[in-house]
């Protein structure tokens, strides 16, 4: 299955926009991961940014940062949102409050808890009909999200924007699931044209490797360990390269996605 | 919603089984709902004192998994392992394995809390000087309340290693499996899938849906004129989807559409006229190839909120007018969240199969401001075509059509 590339969107410490970070992925420029960014995710409603939680406004951001890219209209776009976890910094309110005698749960927290609870507020805050889906696969969500995105590409004919994110765990609930920095990565693919500058063949295989290193930049290696988001890495890193280019992801214990870049020309 | 739907090759559900609060598989729920039982209990569901009906299954306090897969031992996961053992469908999955290969089959699992509830219990257990959250809980983590946990377990207990995935959009996780299923065969990815839903009572939804004020404190009743909210119930169903090239089963229940769309309008509310429901509507019959007409019978979301019932009502009559009957399962059920939607569509097959279309449950008095056909008291004859709904919080809409070859 071939799919173009049509816009991206990056959040990171030290990786902040695809445009700022694509010589960094390049390896022309050092990964220096300074600041934790504070994403403004402008499209989302005063009110809804307001209450919304750090995983909507990283959703939010990278998303819309990739449809502004596509020149697409994100009401004609259907959506897959990807996050190994989902919602954790929700969970451990909730968890706090229906471990005291009262149990007085928030409404808004509640409804806030679902595992598409960014879907939702980037359907909200773009008045989006399409088809909306969320998705985990552990360690391999961004893979995971990557195959349900290309399949509704070929198989629906239509655009679609890919979000794949997972923010820090807050304590105690981080003893669970230690991930330490937030990572959200969105893709915007369509068919590929004539006019498309970035074009990914796409399909499964029945092997798996041990995963060792796979970036050179071992700090950004180590982004990629620690963040199953992040696990994108080096598909952005081979785009931001350029050229003919094969990216090899694990889809759990037992199959492997492999990604050519066709062409590359941006 | 999409610009241009196109026709689905249809595909066959070759093998589904189901357990509820009404019973362990396909038997007990059938004999449900011909007899019109509800499955529905006062709320006795751990310390919780809300007063509510549930629709607990028995026995998943009585047992825990194996050695071999004590690692996912929890109540969802539990209830996961239940529901495999049911109406023979490890052997159809055996089966399928030696037809396709371990690696050409997919799990696509639908919940919406997975298991929470471990994480909650977990929460009450944490040491009041540090913080910390119990040792024996932290490791397990991965395993019961991650959203992929009922994904990683399923594919675990039946030995596939075909794509895996957990779909969790609230409510209509286990409808969009079937969509999700379709387009993988249809790619090339797979050439059959395990899809299904699993969900377990916890405190994070009891209390959840307490503090929304959507919970009745009678048991649920659909489109009636004083329904004042919904039950919260549990269930695990699978079915085993195949492609009807590779499979030649006449008179099979098949999926022949689905349609996938979001309100774009509020966290928690449906759209006031259901536009996202007509949407997702319409795609599901353009998808099978048939006209409103077509549908016979609509199994409704139907959850007895005084929104839900009143808003899908809306939508129905603007795609079907009052033609098809309709009604909602929900009052044998509860609403099982996550497994809701595979729930209803294996009930529309048990339709479909036995030629029932069962009346809504609890509905005393329809609601005079509902316009469709809501049928209160079962109805037997032949019924080729069905509709499921399903919409779920982050206005997440699915409907699926259901037929037989």
């Amino acid at each position: 299955m071939k799919v173009a590339i049509c816009g991206i969107g990056l959040l990171a410490a030290g990786l902040v926009g695809w445009e700022t970070s694509r010589p960094i992925l390049a390896g022309r420029q050092p990964y220096q991961p300074e600041g934790v960014p504070d994403p403004e995710a402008v499209l989302l409603p005063p009110n809804e940014r307001r209450r919304s939680s750090d995983c909507v406004r990283w959703a939010v951001q990278v998303a819309q940062e990739a449809i502004a890219q596509s020149g697409l209209d994100p009401r004609q776009v259907p959506t897959v949102f990807a996050s190994s976890g989902g919602e954790m910094g929700v969970f451990d309110k909730l968890c706090r409050t229906l471990a005291t005698p009262e149990r007085l749960v928030s409404p808004t927290l509640f409804h806030q808890s679902v595992h598409n609870t960014a879907a939702g507020y980037w359907g909200i805050a773009t008045k989006g009909q399409q088809s909306s889906t969320a998705l985990s696969c552990y360690d391999d969500s961004f893979v995971a999200g990557l195959l349900e995105a290309v399949t509704v590409v070929w198989v629906e004919q239509s655009p679609v924007l890919l979000v794949a994110y997972d923010l820090p765990v807050p304590a105690p609930l981080y003893e669970a699931r230690p991930i330490a920095a937030g990572f959200a990565v969105a893709f915007v693919l369509d068919l590929p044209s004539e006019d498309s500058s970035i074009v990914l063949q796409v399909r499964l295989e029945a092997t798996c490797v041990e995963e060792t290193v796979c970036l050179k930049d071992l700090g950004l290696d180590r982004v990629r360990q620690g963040n199953p988001a992040a696990r994108s890495l080096p598909l952005l890193s081979a785009i931001a390269r350029g050229g003919g280019r094969t990216v090899r992801l694990n889809m759990l214990d037992s199959q492997q996605c492999i990604l050519d870049l066709e062409s590359c020309h941006i | 919603m999409l610009p241009n739907v196109k026709t689905m090759t249809p595909i066959i559900i070759s093998a589904y089984t189901l357990v509820t609060a009404n019973g362990r598989g396909v038997g007990p729920i059938l004999q449900a709902l011909r007899e019109r039982r509800s499955g529905l209990t006062p709320c006795d569901f751990e310390d919780v004192a809300l007063k509510t009906y549930i629709g607990r299954v028995a026995g998943l306090e009585d047992f825990s998994l194996d050695q071999d897969i004590q690692r996912f031992d929890c109540r969802n996961n539990r209830l996961a392992w239940l529901g495999l053992q049911q109406d023979g469908f490890m052997v159809a999955v055996a089966e399928a394995k030696q037809r396709y290969g371990a690696h050409r089959i997919a799990v696509l699992m639908g919940t919406s809390t997975s298991g929470i509830l471990e994480t909650e219990h977990a929460y009450r257990a944490r040491d009041p000087q540090t913080d910390t959250l119990p040792v024996g809980y932290t490791s397990r983590y991965r395993y019961t309340h991650n959203m992929f946990s009922l994904g990683h377990f399923v594919r675990t207990c039946l030995g596939i290693h075909g794509p895996a995935m957990v779909i969790s959009t609230a409510c209509s996780s286990s409808a969009k499996v079937f969509a999700t299923a379709s387009r993988l065969m249809h790619a090339g990815l797979c050439d059959a899938a395990i899809v299904g839903g699993v969900d377990s009572l916890c405190l994070t939804t009891l209390y959840g849906f307490a503090a929304l004020q959507l919970l009745s404190s009678d048991p649920c009743r659909p489109c009636d004129e004083d329904r004042d909210g919904l039950s919260l119930g549990e269930a695990a169903g699978y079915a085993l989807l195949e492609s009807s090239e590779r499979v030649n089963k006449y008179g099979a229940v098949a999926l022949l559409g689905y349609g996938e769309s979001s309100d774009g309008y509020h966290m928690s509310h449906p759209h006031p006229e259901g536009a996202g429901a007509i949407c997702a509507i319409r795609d599901s019959l353009s998808r099978a190839g048939l006209r409103p007409q077509d549908i016979e019978y609509v199994n409704l979301h139907g959850t007895a909120t005084r929104a839900n019932d009143l808003v899908e009502d809306k939508a129905i009559y603007s795609v079907f007018g009052a033609r098809p009957a309709c009604s909602s399962t929900k009052g044998w059920t509860g609403h099982t969240l996550g497994a809701a939607g595979v729930t209803e569509a294996i009930i529309c097959a048990l339709c479909l199969t036995h030629g029932l279309i069962p009346g809504t449950l609890n509905c005393q008095r329809v609601d005079s401001s509902l316009k469709s056909r809501i049928l209160r008291e079962n109805q037997s004859g032949s019924i080729s075509y069905v509709l499921s709904n399903i919409f779920g919080f982050g206005g997440n809409n699915c409907s699926l059509v259901l037929g037989k070859l």
